[in-house]
């Protein structure tokens, strides 16, 4: 009894290493495949329409109600101490170092992310891949590759709308309902936030989620069992693993790029 | 058929996936010009001959040489430049499913020639032509029916003129219309394009009709080969019997298993 246990767990853990050695492969192979896109800008254009374009709808919507809430809170705490007229700075620098990079990659992996899965696991399924292969076109560079570039563009661009969104709706709650001054709102800030801490840390933060959520995304897809339920687990594994990804590495950069 | 040095040559082919042993010393050899058939019980591994022919996958054991090449052992852009020598006809067509018909077969075109869209335009139309569905060239592929999928999946096979065209099970979904102009397809391309073809099919009378040399397969080993007269004079009663569809004889109709009763009476487990 306990030897079978232990067998098994031995198992998982060598099937677990097994899949992390397998992704890294498949990741330096779509790098590797990077370069051949410059000749092949279409490919990358047609994918940043579906993982960006597609998902704006969502993060614009995201973003609005985020920023609104977050002028209503702070609004409430800060009005304590009468200091209600730092609202802008509260509301644009909770978006531009957090919020805007967390939650727009969560959002980006329920929704780009599960779609690249379920679209590359279904390509494998139907065979789609492998007769790519046998028409001596590699599929890492034609369908991955460009896939991953333009999720690693598209993440970073969809935070900015995502954080840019956030700040109005935190203007039309705070400015428009509140009563907070709408000179203020704007000069505070512009006074207190840094380009380089925070927008380029946040930015920082949305890149790596980016390279993340679609590395995880294109690897589950590219990974799944070829069948219906394969595919479907994959979809699940994406929107799991690269949400976790993203609040610990969320952590670990924050502690990185604040926490001295 | 010539008796010139083969253009694939196999030799003590061993392959397994997981615990299941596919092929256990396979000899194979296929020359060129003409039409070889590949047939054998379903689950045998034909699918598996061919994807180890094309390099998909690798033997555990033995060698697979295309026009001279060891294919398992060839580098990426070796192996990618072999494959562009070959056409394979998929088992269920696997047209991509984001493009049109006539798209599909202008892939393998815009991929690898710098040909002018009225040329590519020219050659997908002679090729849909070939299979009879010229008029269905703006479908997309989920509005084909399973038979019209592999015939333009077939005509996505030749757009590149290739030196050898495997065909998984061609003949499958086809009314006996379609099924005859097939048949005569396949052996007038061979012979007008200088193919070299590989046929893996359970339709015996078309497979045979324009097959030049037969090999069966079974338990991971080649039962019987020659042409068709031969095989049907072959000692072995496996061969008469499968050409014949017998259900009975030496030919297992099963997936191995264990005895039935004893499968029967266990209680647990599938
Ligand atoms: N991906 C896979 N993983 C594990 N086993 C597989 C896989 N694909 C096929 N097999 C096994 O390999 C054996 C050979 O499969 P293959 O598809 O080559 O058969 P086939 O001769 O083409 O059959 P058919 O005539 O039905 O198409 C089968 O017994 C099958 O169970
Ligand atoms: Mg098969």
């Amino acid at each position: 009894m306990f030897f079978d246990w232990l067998q098994q767990l031995g198992h998982r853990g060598l099937d677990i290493f097994e899949r992390i050695g397998r992704a890294h492969l498949l990741f330096f192979a779509i790098l590797a495949g990077q370069p051949g896109l410059l000749s092949r800008p279409r490919l990358v254009i047609a994918q940043l329409y579906s993982v960006g374009v597609l998902s704006l709808l969502i993060i614009v919507m995201s973003g609005l109600f985020v920023g609104m809430v977050l002028a209503l809170q702070g609004y409430n705490t800060l009005v304590k101490f009468g200091a209600e007229e730092s609202l802008g700075t509260v509301v644009a620098l909770s978006l531009v170092r957090e919020l805007g990079p967390v939650v727009a990659a969560l959002l980006f992996a329920g929704r780009a992310g599960s779609a690249l899965t379920a679209e590359i696991g279904l390509m494998k399924t139907t065979e789609q891949l492998s007769a790519m292969e046998m028409m001596a076109v590699d599929p890492i560079r034609r369908i991955l590759a460009p896939r991953f570039l333009a999720g690693f563009i598209a993440m970073p661009l969809l935070a900015s709308i995502f954080s840019a969104v956030g700040v109005f709706g935190g203007y039309f709650v705070g400015v428009g309902q509140l009563g907070v001054d709408a000179g203020s709102y704007w000069s505070q800030m512009q006074a207190n936030v840094d380009i380089y801490d925070d927008i380029v840390n946040g930015v920082i933060k949305s890149l790596v989620f980016g390279l993340v959520v679609t590395w995880i995304a294109i690897f589950e897809g590219h990974d799944c069992t070829p069948t219906s339920e394969g595919v479907s687990r994959a979809t699940t594994r994406t929107v799991v693993h690269s949400s976790l990804a993203v609040l610990a590495l969320d952590f670990i950069l924050t502690a990185l790029m604040f926490g001295d | 058929m010539t008796d010139t040095t083969p253009l694939i040559r196999i030799r003590d082919l061993h392959f397994r996936r997981g615990e299941r042993v596919i092929f256990n010393g396979v000899d194979l050899d296929i020359f060129p010009g003409g039409i070889t058939a590949i047939m054998g019980p379903s689950g045998t591994g034909k699918t598996t001959l061919l994807q180890l022919i094309g390099g998909q996958l690798k033997p555990t054991r033995g060698t697979v040489e295309v026009d001279g090449q060891p294919v398992h052992e060839l580098r990426r852009s070796a192996l990618y430049a072999l494959r562009r020598k070959m056409g394979m006809l998929f088992q269920n067509g696997a047209l991509l499913t984001d493009m049109n018909v006539f798209e599909n077969i202008a892939y393998p075109i815009r991929e690898h020639t710098e040909l002018p869209e009225s040329m590519i335009r020219t050659l997908v139309l002679m090729k849909l032509e070939a299979v009879g569905l010229r008029g269905a060239r703006a479908l997309m592929p989920n509005q084909l029916s399973c038979g019209m999928a592999r015939r333009v999946a077939l005509a996505r096979g030749i757009a590149l003129d290739p030196m050898i065209m495997m065909y998984d099970e061609p003949f499958t979904g086809q009314d006996p219309i379609s099924m005859g102009v097939l048949v005569r397809l396949i052996r007038s391309l061979n012979e007008a394009m200088g193919l070299t073809s590989i046929i893996v099919s359970h339709d015996i009378a078309e497979t045979c009709e324009i097959a030049d040399m037969i090999y069966l397969l079974a338990e991971g080993r080649v039962v019987a080969k020659g042409s068709l007269p031969e095989l049907q004079q072959h000692e072995s009663a496996w061969a008469r019997q499968f050409l014949n569809g017998e259900p009975d004889g030496p030919v297992p109709f099963h997936y191995p298993a264990a005895d039935l009763a004893e499968d029967l009476l266990t209680m647990t487990g599938t």
